[in-house]
Order: C-alpha cells, then structure tokens, then sequence
C-alpha cells in the first residue's frame, strides 16, 4: 500500500476529483468490457431492456389469441398452438418480464436513492442478469424450434408428469424457472445486502426512501418464496428425467404436493410483482403532490404486513381441489385480510395527494389509473375469495379478468409512470408529456375494454385456456370487445416506446427536473459511473428538501481504486469502509458454465455430474484474487 | 453534482474490512444461508406432506435404512466443528500460521465425510425410483451432499489460497470466518436430515 492514499474531501473535491474517480470506477471498453462490466446502472438498464422485449413478445403472443377469440368457431390458431401459445405468455410474462423488470428497477435505483457507489455485491448481479437471459433464450429457443411448453404457466402435474408430458416441453418450462429463479435469487440477495448496510450515514429505517422499503420487503419475500418453485421444478423434472415418484399417486406420490409448493411460491410472488410498484406509487405520489408522504409508518408497517400475509395465503389459489372446511374459512379470512393493508397504503396516498399540491402530470396520472383498476381487481378478488363463488368462478374468464386488472393494474400502471419519472435520471432527457398523455390514455382505457368485458364472459361460463367457444351463447360480444380493447393497449404501448425513443433527443432534463426529494436526484443525469463524488449525509425523510442548495456529505473514501462506505444497519451510522468488485469477465464465463450444465440437464442426468466441473472452475477463477485488483470480492462460502 | 458540498464526518479513519455482521459478504453468506435453509424447511415439508398419507413409514415390506454410516457420519461432522472453531477463532486474531495449519484438517474432515456418504446412500434400503418414499429419502440425503461437496470444495479453495501471498490480507481472514460460518449451516442443516432419513422410519413403522 503506497504511503499517500488519495481520499475524497474539502481538499480534492470538484472536476479534478470527478475525472479521478471515473478512471477508478469506469469499465474497460469494447465486448470483454461491456461484459464484464458491474456498475449497477448498466445492468439494471439490461434488465429492464431485456424484459420490456420479453414484454413485446409476450404481449404480440396474447394478440395473436385475442384475434383467435374475436369470433366463434375460429380456425386462425388449433388447440396446440393456443395450449402453447398461453402458457409462453404466461410464463414470459411472470418469469421474463414482471420479476426481472422490476428487479431491473430496483438494481439501477437502490444504489443511487440509499447513496452508495455500486450494490453490495456487482459481479454477483453481473451474473444474474446473464442467468435471467439465459434462461430467456432457452425458452424461446426452444419455442421457436418446436417444443416450447403447453402446459400452462403453473405447469401442474399429472398434465406436465412424465406420464402425459411427452417430448421436452414440460422441462424446458422447468429448467426456464430454474434459470430464473437463480437470478432473481441472486438479486434479492445483493439488493438486502445493499439496503442494510450501503445507506448513506444518517438514513436510519425510519428515514429509508419507500421505493428502497417495498425493494427490501419484496427481495426478503424472494428470499423466501423463490426456493419452492425451484425445489418444485427439480422435483418434477427429476420425475420426469429419472424416475422418482414425487408426484405419481400410483408410487404414494401426490399431484397436489406440486400445487401446493407451488403456490407457496406463486401467491408470494404476486406481491413481489406488486410491492415495488406501491414503491413507485409512493416516490411518484411524494414527489408530484409536492408534500411528504402522509402516514409513514403505516405504509412501512403495510408493506410487511403485505410481505407476511402473502404467505398465508396460497391455498385459496387451490379451492378447487377439495380441502377440508376449517382449510376453506382459514384461506379465506386470510386471503380477505390481505386487503386491509394495501387499503391502507391507498388511504395514505390519498391523503398524501389530497394534502399536497398536487401536479397531474403523466406520472400521476398512471397512479390514479391505478387506484381506479387496482381497486376493481382487489375487489374481484375479495369475490373470489369466498369459496362457494371461486368454485362456480375456478378456471373461467372472471379470473383471468381479475388477475389482469390486479398485474396491470398494480404493476403495470405504476411500471409506466416510474419509466415514465426516471427516465429523465436514466437518459439526462424529459420524455413528451404530449405523447405520454396520449398513450396513457390508450393504455387506461383500451386496458378497460379489454378486461372488463371478461368478467362478463366469465359469469357466462366461457372457461379459461380453451382455444374457441361455440356461437349462440351471448359471448360474442364480450370477446370482440376484448380483442379490441387488446389492441388500442398494444398501440398505446407502441406509442410509449416510441417515446422513449424519440426523447433521446428530447428536452434536458438537469438533474431534478421534478423538484424530488430523494437522493438519486442529487447526481447528474445520468448519473457517473461513480454515483455520487462525495457520500451523502442524510437528516431527513426528504433530503433534497431540506436545503436546496448545499448537500451534507461525508469525505475521506478512496478515489484511485472502488471503495464502498458501510453503515450500520439500523441507524445507518459510519462503520467501516470496504473495497467494491472491479470489472470482471468471469461472472459471464460463470453464467455460460451453468447454463450449459441446465440445458444439458434436460436431456440427461449425467450433465450435472459433468457439467459442474467448468462451473466449479470458472467460480474459482471468479473469487482467485487477480493481481491487478486491489479490490477484490471476498470469497462467498 | 449541482448542490454545493456540506463537509460533515471524515469517514478515512474507519477501519476497512470488518468480522461479522461488519463485513458485507457476511450478510451475502447469511442471505444464501436462509435460501438454503428455507430450501430444506420445503423439503422436509415435502417429506411430511408424503408421509401423511402413508399407514407406515417406512412404507411396508420396506426396511428402514441402515443406521451405522449414517451415524457415523453425524458423530464425524459433530467432531469437525472442533477444528472449524479453531480455524475461526484463529482468523478472528489474524494467526496465518494457524488458519494454515488447520485448514487442512477441515478439509480433510470433508473429504471423509464424503466417502462417508457415499456408504450412506447404499444404507437407505429403497432406491430413489421404488416410490414416493424412496424419492424422498434420495432428495434429502442429496440435497445435504450437495452442500457438502459445495463447501469441501470452497474450502479446499480457500486452503490454497491461504497459503499464496494473499492470505496475508485481512480481507481473506474474513473470508474464512464466513467459510467455517457456512460450515456451521452443513452441519447444523444434517441434524434434522438425520433424524427424518434414518429414525422417523424407525419410529414409524
């Protein structure tokens, strides 16, 4: 170590320190670079890059059904090519879209809003998003050649079972959750890391952004949920590859041992869908109704109360299947009470707008949008929850209504208006309001007339993932109406990225163009590789509020080689410094190692025994400390 | 950044690198630690979703497994905590000379572990395809292996990178206190292992 260690501070602040820390905290350029790279913001625009493409072809794929359901007796798809066709949709939708898309949210802002240089562990995340996009390629690899899935997007067995799934589609669904399930891990684990110990000095938990509470609520419910659909489906698989008997009643096996651990992951992971969007909600309500957010607390309380109810809650996704009565009035009131605290959070934004100054810009608006369509599906679901109604409303229409109006509506909406907030800090550029409003308004209500009619066609009886229904049994209009309700939204969000893309040249931004009080507003936009040039130093709720001229800063971190600031995880005081990851290629060799050794393990067993062996090398050459590196990750058991 | 800079703590004499829940991996360790854990919770959910179903467990005309290299095997990886602590103790004060000295042993604890196991999975008396209960005494004597070999590798790892010029860094001390951590977990994740794979079929039948 050289006698003179250059630290941040009155001494070295301003250009000269900027351009020091950027040579410390810049990738090395071209392909090797921009694979290795590990700055949070680069791989959280990948993510969500990547997943709003999953969203496109998911999205053209549930057209393409919607244009088979316009009429009756319709020839255009056969019952395979919709068997498979709705469960790419729904798997995409739920695996490659909603999850890593707001993981992908949650890795570009957690860093920047808690103050921090990098996640906690970047090559970690580096990984991940390899995993995620491996694990997307091979699901539509495999559709493309032929045997994507048709199971539905739950995959039940006995259907998906060795004895009725022939050929590979029941794996390739299992091993996609596989791949997915290993990033969104890694993520969680990353993101919890970084909130609890990378807040900037000062942001104890009562001063925590909401965005970053719903972030640490949701990867702690990840934490927890994710390991039973990644068990489920090595169970199933194994089954399926080398004959055990998990799921087979005819070995003392059971069907309903898949639904069940499945559902213990599937009801959670609604709300790790919905979760960060109330963060979104509570960021964008705060800063467009120009006022702090009413009621704190209750929504911190909310949200882990969300997080601990949704998992109690599973079984009501299995009423059909026949359960014992004390099982039915338990699922219920469980399911009713999960209602009390998302209504709760609602009332608080409420009062939050209804305090406030409010500004009905584009943002806003798809927060009202959600209020109204969050509303209807929540109630949808109160419905449902009641079990004689579930079992007449199991498998039809009325729940594919409900839970659209719950996705889109809860997740959705919000995902819109947070692109819509933070683009600004993502490009340095403000996005048309002109044409924002305009999608908007196609969103919101092309949305309507596509869902609410099938509530409709649902109380008539029209059941779920069939591929046509006869004429003469008033379901004709409910249908045409939802196909062209489908089509205005796919317009709308065609005009939506068409505005992203258009605003590249747009309006400068600055680096708050909303006047918002959180710390990510405080950098430029976009903001260095290094974040912030001196660690923020937080006293309030509402930082950049507080005086809107100066910043308080802490100083004294190295500026030659990444380093990071550690708090403690409470009140978030100054512990120790520690060394952030460099750049490194190895989580991307890492990442093709495994995905080998799981494409492998469809076909064969004997990939795991073998194909662990390039997967154990390249993580030991990920954790080696490189000669180069004065900085490097410690090794993680 | 437009807003001026307020100067407030001077933060370059914290110490860099701590132990425990100082250290950032400690919490990544922790995290995959509870993944894992909650990993066995469902498992061994699993195992009593199965066998609530079954009039005897092990299902009959089946003999429950062999006790003698499971047994064995628990009282082995209970004796290898005592050089586990060792090591982690010697880390805590910084020692090389002793982290070196004993991490061998650790590792070599490992590897008899794991020919051990070997004798164990020829103990269970049901193969994984034989039925539901079969499948489900493979998975968890698996699902242990797996952390058992995942860590014996890590460690041996760990060993030789001790024992280059890098392990005179106070980070890589750190690293073998989370290491003998995570060994903590192997260890402590057997002991429910054991008692459903080799006594609840005793108990049971």
């Amino acid at each position: 170590m050289s006698a003179r260690v250059l630290r941040d501070g009155p001494n070295f602040t301003g250009p000269k320190l900027e351009s020091a820390l950027t040579l410390a905290w810049s990738r090395p350029r071209g392909l090797i670079g921009w694979l290795a790279s590990v700055d949070h913001k680069e791989i959280g625009v990948r993510y969500i890059v990547t997943a709003l493409i999953f969203l496109a072809l998911a999205g053209a794929m549930a057209l393409h059904m919607r244009l088979q359901l316009m009429v009756p007796d319709n020839t255009l798809m056969n019952a395979e090519l919709f068997n498979e066709s709705f469960t790419m949709h729904g798997t995409t939708m739920m695996f490659l879209f909603a999850v890593p898309v707001m993981q992908g949210v949650q890795i570009y802002l957690t860093p920047l809003m808690v103050g921090t240089r990098n996640m906690a562990f970047p090559r970690l995340t580096a990984f991940s998003y390899y995993m995620y996009l491996a694990g997307g390629l091979f699901l539509w690899g495999c559709h493309f050649l032929g045997f994507g899935p048709d199971n539905g997007w739950f995959s039940y067995v006995p259907l998906a079972g060795p004895q009725y799934g022939i050929g590979k589609r029941a794996d390739v669904w299992a091993q996609t959750v596989t791949f997915t399930e290993v990033a969104a891990l890694a993520v969680a684990v990353t993101l919890t890391a970084t909130i609890l110990k990378q807040r900037a000095p000062g942001m104890t938990l009562a001063r925590v952004p909401l965005f970053v509470w719903a972030t640490l609520v949701t990867s702690l419910m990840v934490i927890f949920s994710m390991p039973a659909v990644a068990l489920d489906s090595a169970l199933l698989l194994s089954d399926r590859l080398v004959g055990t008997q998990f799921f087979n009643p005819a070995e003392h096996g059971d069907a309903l041992l898949w639904q069940h651990m499945f559902w213990f992951f599937g009801h959670p992971e609604v709300y790790i869908i919905f979760l960060p969007a109330t963060g979104f909600i509570s960021e964008i309500v705060t800063t467009f109704s120009r006022r702090s957010m009413f009621g704190y607390p209750i929504v911190v309380l909310s949200l882990v109360a969300t997080g601990i109810l949704a998992f109690g809650l599973w079984v009501h996704h299995m009423f059909a299947t026949g359960l014992p009565r004390v099982g039915y009035s338990f699922y219920t009131a469980a399911s009713m009470s999960v209602s009390i605290p998302t209504g709760l959070q609602i009332y608080c934004w409420i009062a939050t707008i209804w305090q406030g100054r409010p500004k009905f810009e584009v943002p806003l608006l798809y927060v009202i949008a959600f209020f109204f369509t969050f509303v209807i599906g929540g109630l949808s679901g109160v419905i449902i929850a009641a079990v004689p109604l579930d079992l007449q409303l199991h498998d039809t229409y009325f729940i594919v209504a409900h839970f659209h109006y719950v996705l889109i509506g809860g997740s959705v909406f919000p995902l819109l208006g947070a692109i819509t907030y933070w683009y600004p800090k993502l490009t340095g550029r403000m996005m048309s309001e002109g044409l924002g409003r305009v999608s908007f308004w196609m969103v919101f209500l092309g949305f309507q007339l596509a869902f609410f009619p099938m509530h409709i066609s649902g109380l008539l009886g029209m059941p779920r993932r069939v591929y046509t229904y006869p004429a003469g049994m008033g379901l004709e209009l409910p249908n045409m109406l939802s196909t062209i309700g489908a089509f205005v939204v796919g317009l709308a969000v065609v005009l939506f990225v068409l505005n992203l893309i258009i605003s590249f040249a747009g309006e400068e931004a600055g680096d708050n163009p909303w006047d918002a009080p959180s710390l990510e507003w405080a950098t430029s936009s976009p903001p260095p590789e290094y974040n912030f040039a001196h660690i923020p130093a937080v006293e309030s709720r509402t930082p950049l509020w507080d005086d809107r001229t100066s910043l308080p800063v802490v100083y004294g971190l190295k500026v030659e080689s990444p380093e990071l600031l550690l708090t403690t995880f409470v009140s978030a005081s100054t512990e120790t410094r520690e060394p952030s990851a460099m750049p490194s290629i190895w989580p991307f060799v890492s990442a093709i190692a495994v995905s080998v050794m799981f494409v492998g393990s469809v076909f064969s067993p004997w990939a795991i025994p073998f194909g662990i062996v390039p997967v154990g090398i390249a993580l030991t050459a990920w954790f080696w400390p490189k000669k180069s590196e004065p900085s490097e990750e410690a090794v993680i058991a | 950044m437009t807003l001026v800079p307020a100067f407030t703590e001077d933060v370059s004499k914290l110490e860099s690198d701590g132990f425990g829940h100082r250290s950032l991996t400690w919490w990544g360790v922790i995290g995959f630690m509870v993944i894992e854990a909650t990993g066995f919770a469902l498992l061994f959910g699993a195992y009593f979703f199965l066998m609530s179903h079954e009039q005897s467990w092990a299902p009959l005309p089946l003999r429950p497994p062999d006790l003698l290299a499971g047994t064995v095997f628990t009282i082995v990886i209970l004796i290898s905590e005592i050089p586990n602590t060792m090591v982690k103790k010697a880390a805590m004060r910084l020692d090389l000379g002793e982290v070196r000295r004993l991490l061998p042993w650790v590792v070599g604890f490992g590897a008899v572990l794991l020919v051990i196991r070997a004798f164990e999975f020829n103990s269970l008396n049901v193969f994984w395809y034989d039925n539901a209960y079969g499948s489900i005494l493979w998975a968890l004597l698996l699902m242990h292996t797996t952390h058992l070999g995942t860590d014996w590798a890590d460690t041996f790892v760990l060993w030789r990178l001790m024992v280059t010029r890098h392990g005179e860094q106070k980070r890589r001390f750190v690293d073998t206190d989370e290491n003998a951590l995570y060994w903590r977990f192997v260890w402590l994740s057997w002991l429910p292992v054991y008692v459903l794979i080799y006594w609840l079929p005793r108990l049971f039948q």
